[in-house]
């Protein structure tokens, strides 16, 4: 065998065998703990650099997008959802329960009476994608400020409508405290100026202009106030967290 | 019998320099592929704030069915296009031939994972900066910076002598390899200091949370999708440095160099007129 092969299968047999140790890694039950680790490291600097209420960039009317990309649910396989659907959401309500002073629903007519906010933001997926549009909705703090959430109350957790699999797991997301009273944390009910289609969330998706679209919760039924999240469904605070995706999604 | 050439060690790098060279060749590593399984997720780049904007991607790896059925890998550039079945598009994983833009032996985990890939990166990015940080802070404490990276007046005036010899692939010998050329100074200098503060920056920038700082700050680079367009692109740069890198590592001697990043030492072997 000539040198030369033979440094070539060396090199060869190496990457190969780097390639499958990461791949052990990757699927081990330390090293992926291990990588995650710097999770609150990320959300630590974030919030050291940033107010609470820092301002995630707006934008003008000429930067929108033609259309607003549609990305996992695009009508959820539901019957009650869908009757609701088609009857224009007027039998819908949502349920804000939980840790609060005062449990509530509220129909979509009486969500658009309150104070209302209209942002043109930039939506981030984790994908890599980004894609710009202009919300109008109730800001999460008008509405907990109707509900009044006790002391205890550390997470607001969306639960959605549309299910996920064959297993019926819901979609469902949660925020912190800090993230619900934001300024530009509204329950969006109109997408650049008409009613939110159903593939972008209907009749409420929920914005969350700092953190990643998989947080934006779309199809919201019930909104709970908890002051932990790890007896949800699968405990890590998300559909996607539970499946290996950061709860904190900043970055 | 010819006298054996005399030659000597010297203690070429630090143990300090050492350790960071390879902390930073392993966490970039890592980073590449992992930040090559991220960009499969969607494997499009754009120029601007969004990705939907109404003009074309500027670069797009995808597969289409051709007419016999089979999938063929296509890369377009601008308004260009080319088949590239195999390598990027469409790529065998183990006994699968799959679509996926990267191949899954450039990819970290190979298979299609986005969550472990974010995992990947945000890890070893961090590693990456603390280390990045160490380098400069002992670059400036040791006059290291000063004193072997920043060009004097001499390589200046060598400019042209110096890119003949790297062309010829002439390589110093003597004393004259105890000293970087410039051209190694340059591209020490443009790594180290401008192609991987700029990655970090633009992977900064593609963070929502962290646009907050400064509202409106990520506007400076074109917007998101630009900063993640500039991250890909200076990351490409990256790699093209690397394999320069060792192509010249194995050609000017690679035991030597080898030896002298592991153990520190490197051996000289003095030239005629060099006498001790």
């Amino acid at each position: 065998m000539s040198r030369r092969r033979f440094l070539r299968g060396l090199t060869s047999a190496l990457a190969t065998s780097l390639l499958t140790a990461c791949d052990d890694l990757s699927r081990s039950s330390w090293f992926p703990k291990l990588l995650g680790s710097v999770e609150p490291l990320n959300r630590g600097l974030h919030k050291a650099l940033t107010s609470r209420t820092s301002m995630a960039q707006e934008f003008d009317e000429s930067d929108i997008s033609p259309t607003f990309r549609s990305n996992g649910t695009a009508l959820p396989n539901d019957a009650a959802y869908q009757r609701m659907a088609g009857n224009g959401f007027a039998d819908w309500q949502l349920v804000v329960d939980g840790l609060v002073e005062q449990p509530a629903r509220f129909t979509l007519d009486e969500l658009r009476a309150m104070r209302s906010r209209t942002q043109i933001t930039r939506h981030d997926c984790v994908e890599g994608w980004s894609a710009i549009g202009k919300w109008t909705g109730t800001p999460l703090a008008e509405v907990l400020s109707r509900v009044r959430p006790t002391s205890a109350a550390r997470y607001v957790v969306f639960h959605c409508a549309d299910p996920m699999n064959r297993g019926g797991d819901r979609y469902y997301e949660s925020i912190d405290m800090e993230d619900a009273f934001h300024p530009q944390t509204i329950l969006a009910y109109e997408l650049n100026g008409a009613r939110l289609p159903v593939e972008n969330g209907a009749p409420i998706r929920v914005r969350v202009e700092r953190q990643l679209g998989y947080k934006m919760a779309k199809y919201i039924m019930r909104i709970e106030l908890v002051d932990d999240f790890s007896g949800i469904n699968g405990g890590r605070g998300g559909y996607w967290e539970d499946r290996g995706y950061e709860w904190y999604a900043g970055i | 019998m010819s006298e054996p050439t005399p030659h000597y060690l010297y203690k070429r790098h630090s143990v300090a320099v050492r350790v960071m060279h390879w902390v930073n060749a392993v966490a970039v590593l890592a980073l590449l592929m992992s930040g090559l399984q991220i960009f499969n997720a969607h494997p499009a780049l754009y120029w601007g704030k969004s990705s939907y904007t109404g003009a074309d991607a500027a670069f797009a790896i995808s597969a289409r069915r051709a007419a016999d059925g089979t999938y063929e890998g296509v890369t377009r550039i601008g308004g260009l296009e080319f088949t590239t079945t195999h390598v990027l598009g469409v790529s065998r994983n183990g006994d699968r031939v799959e679509v996926r833009a990267f191949p899954a032996w450039a990819t970290v985990p190979g298979d299609r994972w986005l969550a472990m890939g974010r995992r990947w990166h945000f890890f070893f990015a961090w590693l990456f900066v603390v280390n990045g940080a160490c380098y400069v802070l002992h670059g400036i404490v040791t006059r290291r910076f000063r004193n072997h990276l920043l060009p004097t007046r001499r390589d200046w005036r060598s400019t042209w002598s110096t890119i003949k010899d790297h062309v010829l692939l002439r390589h110093p010998k003597g004393e004259a390899a105890r000293r970087y050329n410039l051209l190694q100074k340059l591209a020490y200098l443009g790594v180290m200091y401008v192609a991987l503060p700029v990655l970090l920056l633009m992977g900064l920038a593609m963070s929502p949370w962290f646009d907050t700082v400064l509202t409106g700050w990520v506007d400076l680079v074109g917007g998101r999708q630009s900063a993640r367009t500039l991250h890909f692109i200076a990351a490409a740069l990256l790699v093209a440095f690397t394999l320069v890198h060792l192509f010249e590592v194995v050609i000017s001697g690679v035991w030597n160099n080898l030896r002298s990043m592991i153990t520190g030492n490197y051996k000289i072997e003095p030239q005629p007129g060099e006498e001790r």
